[in-house]
């Protein structure tokens, strides 16, 4: 766990150095435009504006991030050489997968962080107060890094056997392919054939729900998220996230470094 | 001791734990954001032509996209015996101010607008007017005045304005020879059953969809059930004529020569005489559940 | 296990290629040696010879086909072993965002050092190899030869009992080379095992007590330096210069046989004979009044030793083929 760590820190360090967290930049400017414009150009949905373009700012930025960092987080290591000098000291494979997919997660949360302290500002700017429901709004922004951290498990599982190139085109794929999970259940009404249907509600439940953090609407109009929900989606992305670690921790331990 | 061979064991076993837990996990989910939502619509954004102008250059594709959550959507409230279509006009609205050259949409769409409950939203007017926006995107195309007679007759029983878009129908060079025949025969019986038979027949006979070619066969038959049990009530008066009494079984008819065997259904079921002395399906025959819910519909 | 510090038992590998990796080329075929406690091992063979295959193998960078190998009693599968060896991988790189200093301190964290221990080694590997002046800058800016040094620091930063260097003089400049040279020496004096690998014979010869040759994937031969088939001696080569003096006397008529037999360059002259006639010629030239400059052996070079193993191998092939027709 110590030497996961020890991993899991380089690579935040390397993800601070390559300047990944001035995208915040970009967000705080976004932010703050909305802030201003957006009393004048429309009247009354000022705050639902900020929140969903908040809420969907971090989200895409969360996923740009995730996708095109974690692809290359064992990839890169490889390409380059830097693993071997690693690998012979006494650490286990999994212990670097590990200390990857965590050092990427914290590099994502610290960058989430300070996007929901721009939204906030942004609010408050807006609204001049926060109010009590406002506090659904870190309840999306938790299901969002939840979203992320499987994103991260996925690009880091195609970073393990194929090129960066490829592995963006499967994490994007399945991450699209979750998001339509609701619908190939639904499909089956829709299907006169049943074994096609079969196929798709089997494969519904295998393929990772990415919809099951999508509270966007919800948050932006205020609205009350159970706990359960909260507590189902955090087992969800956990189990789901063990599941995907533990398939690129079989196939990288496998994996001849030539 | 850990050979390889024993890990992958472990392995595949751990991953069929994983997802079913993850399976389960689902299930508990689907329940809360059930829960959540009090109408899980995709309508965000009603304005197709905003819409329009976020798709970029893939606006085709978008159609697509929404033409296929109209079918879920449709597909989907039929299987769960959901009677509330009300997202079915606005989805279609999208759909086709996107591509308004989708046929398709306004064809399907405006039967499933126009079919009565519990098959469809049962508003034949809605139907109509995305007819009239096909027609005003899509001059060329003829199917369409055969879609809007085919409401005008079935659903609004208006035979003027069916025998009108028929008329407009057959004026085109490419419009099929019956279309005149129907506008002069609309106009001068309004509904006859054998031309509810010869719509119907043509809907089965051109479409390509096996679920609208199902229906249409279920319309022929049903149609076919009610001319034999016309027949047959004519026959039961006639015996009473003779005897002096209704017949209580079709059997009877047989006996004395009336009919030279038992009559059957499309489905082969033998047709029987209800409580009421009239001509009836068989309790058996499948048709008897496709016209309780035909009738129910009207 | 008391047997060697690095015991190697009918090692072999393939590598997969092609379409669906349906295809497989044998890199190193049924490799067995040992390398003993406190000894310099050579690795020599050409590029290509499966000598990174044998090293990529010990480290467990990739996985035999078949045979094993233990590193102190331990198997290369355990992950144990990994504490007491340090490897240096072939034209090695590092995260090129930190600093020599970082990289170091970075490795040093796998091997349950405190803090002040990291700290206090890593300065003193910086300084052992002559980096200590280059800790703060990142290592995009560094040489070759430069990471090559990191590469050794962070190879025995642990005080590994058994060092694996690949190829570590490659891509040196002369001095570079020296020092490295002497970094293995004193690892030896340290007491710790070294396996190294070269296509250099000048450098296996003045570093190794044993040779290991591969050629093709397969060992050819094991011994001291010296032992080694192609290294025997071939012949003497004499070094000369005859002063324009005595270049037209009537003495230099003596060795006019042996002049006829020597090839000039410049005022230069070279002269080859065998081990037997050397004190023969030696004295006709020193009657001729010529100044020896020097006298050295020849012997066959590394790579026209391989050239004939390899030749060998592919007569061998062809006489399988003619005999299995």
């Amino acid at each position: 766990m110590k030497r996961a760590g020890a991993v899991a820190l380089n690579t935040f360090r390397e993800a601070v150095r390559d300047r990944v967290l001035y995208n915040l930049v970009f967000f705080a400017l976004l932010m703050m435009a909305a802030a201003i414009f957006v009393g004048q150009i429309s009247i009354g949905i000022e705050e639902l504006v900020i929140k969903s373009l908040g809420l969907s700012a971090i989200s895409v930025i969360g996923l740009l991030i995730a996708v095109f960092i974690g692809v290359g987080l064992v990839y890169k290591e490889m390409d380059k050489r830097t693993l071997y000098a690693l690998l012979a000291k006494p650490v286990r494979r999994w212990e670097f997968l590990l200390g990857k997919f965590g050092g990427l997660v914290l590099t994502l949360a610290v960058n989430t962080v300070a996007m929901a302290a721009g939204l906030l500002a942004a609010l408050v700017y807006v609204k001049q107060h926060l109010e009590r429901t406002d506090t659904v709004l870190f309840v999306a922004i938790y299901f969002i890094l939840l979203k992320l951290m499987l994103v991260v498990a996925l690009a880091l599982l195609f970073s393990c056997f194929s090129t960066p190139l490829l592995a963006i085109l499967y994490t994007s794929a399945f991450y699209v392919a979750g998001l339509f999970v609701e619908e190939m259940r639904t499909f089956q009404f829709a299907t006169p054939n049943p074994a096609a249907s079969w196929l798709l509600r089997g494969l519904s439940y295998l393929l990772p729900n990415f919809e099951n953090f999508n509270v966007m609407a919800a948050a932006a109009h205020g609205r009350e998220i159970p706990g359960a929900l909260i507590l189902q989606n955090t087992a969800y992305a956990a189990l789901y996230c063990i599941i995907v670690l533990l398939i690129a921790a079989a196939v990288f331990s496998r994996r001849n470094l030539k | 001791m850990i050979t390889p061979n024993s890990k992958t064991l472990v392995l595949l076993v751990l991953l069929v734990l994983g997802f079913t837990g993850v399976w389960r996990l689902q299930q508990g989910i689907d329940a809360q954001r059930a829960a959540l939502h009090e109408e899980r619509d995709e309508l965000v954004l009603r304005s197709g032509k905003l819409l329009k102008a976020m798709s970029l250059e893939y606006t085709p594709l978008l159609a697509d996209f929404y033409w296929t959550r109209v079918v879920q959507y449709y597909g989907d409230k039929r299987a769960r015996h959901d009677l509330h279509f009300e997202l079915l006009s606005p989805l279609l609205d999208l759909t086709t101010t996107l591509d308004p050259h989708l046929l398709v949409a306004y064809r399907f769409g405006s039967t499933f607008l126009s079919e009565p409950s519990p098959r469809g939203a049962g508003h034949p007017e809605q139907g109509i007017a995305l007819l009239e926006r096909g027609i005003q995107a899509n001059p060329e195309y003829w199917r369409f005045y055969q879609d809007m007679g085919f409401i005008y007759y079935f659903e609004l029983k208006d035979y003027a304005k069916a025998s009108a878009a028929f008329e407009k129908g057959s004026e085109y060079p490419d419009s099929q020879i019956w279309m005149k025949v129907m506008a002069a025969k609309v106009a001068a019986e309004g509904e006859s059953l054998s031309t509810s038979i010869f719509l119907w027949r043509q809907v089965y006979e051109t479409t390509k969809d096996p679920q609208v070619k199902e229906n249409a066969l279920t319309h022929l038959q049903l149609l076919g059930v009610q001319e034999d049990c016309k027949q047959l009530d004519k026959l039961a008066d006639e015996f009473q004529k003779r005897t002096g009494r209704r017949p209580t079984r079709v059997s009877e008819l047989v006996q004395v020569g009336m009919l030279p065997q038992l009559p059957v259904d499309p489905m082969g079921y033998p047709y029987v005489f209800g409580p009421d002395g009239k001509a009836a399906l068989n309790l058996n025959s499948p048709l008897l559940e496709q016209q309780l819910l035909h009738q129910n519909a009207k | 296990m008391a047997g060697a510090t690095i015991e190697i038992e009918n090692l072999t590998k393939d590598y997969p290629y092609g379409f669906l990796h349906l295809k497989k080329k044998r890199s190193l075929e049924g490799l067995t040696m040992q390398v003993e406690d406190g000894e310099v091992f050579g690795f020599l063979g050409p590029n290509g010879a499966g000598k990174s295959t044998t090293i990529k193998l010990l480290v467990g960078l990739i996985f035999p086909d078949a045979g094993t190998a233990s590193i102190l009693g331990k198997p290369i599968t355990d992950i144990e072993m990994h504490r007491d060896i340090g490897y240096l991988p072939e034209q090695p790189y590092f995260y090129d965002y930190l600093t020599a200093a970082e990289v170091l301190d970075y490795f040093a964290r796998f091997h349950d050092l405190t803090a002040a221990d990291r700290s206090e080694r890593v300065k003193r590997m910086l300084k052992k190899v002559g980096l200590e002046t280059a800790g703060k800058i990142q290592l995009r800016k560094y040489s070759k030869g430069m990471l090559q040094r990191v590469g050794l620091a962070q190879a025995i930063l642990h005080d590994p009992k058994v060092v694996i260097l690949d190829e570590p003089m490659s891509g040196l400049d002369p001095i570079g080379r020296r020092e490295v040279r002497d970094i293995i020496l004193e690892l030896k004096r340290e007491g710790r095992t070294v396996l190294f690998s070269t296509h250099i014979l000048s450098d296996a010869e003045m570093l190794c007590d044993r040779v290991g040759v591969i050629v093709g994937g397969k060992l050819r031969g094991v011994g001291a330096p010296g032992e080694i088939v192609g290294m025997k001696t071939q012949g003497m080569e004499i070094l000369f210069e005859l002063p324009a003096s005595t270049a037209t006397s009537t003495a230099s008529a003596n060795a006019a046989g042996i002049l006829a037999k020597a090839a000039k360059t410049g005022d230069r002259y070279r002269l080859q004979v065998t081990e037997e006639e050397l004190y023969a010629a030696l004295e006709q030239l020193r009657s001729a009044g010529a100044k020896i400059l020097s006298v050295t052996q020849v012997k066959a070079t590394l790579e026209e030793y391989f050239m004939h193993l390899i030749e060998a191998d592919r007569a061998q092939a062809a006489a399988v083929e003619v005999s299995g027709k």
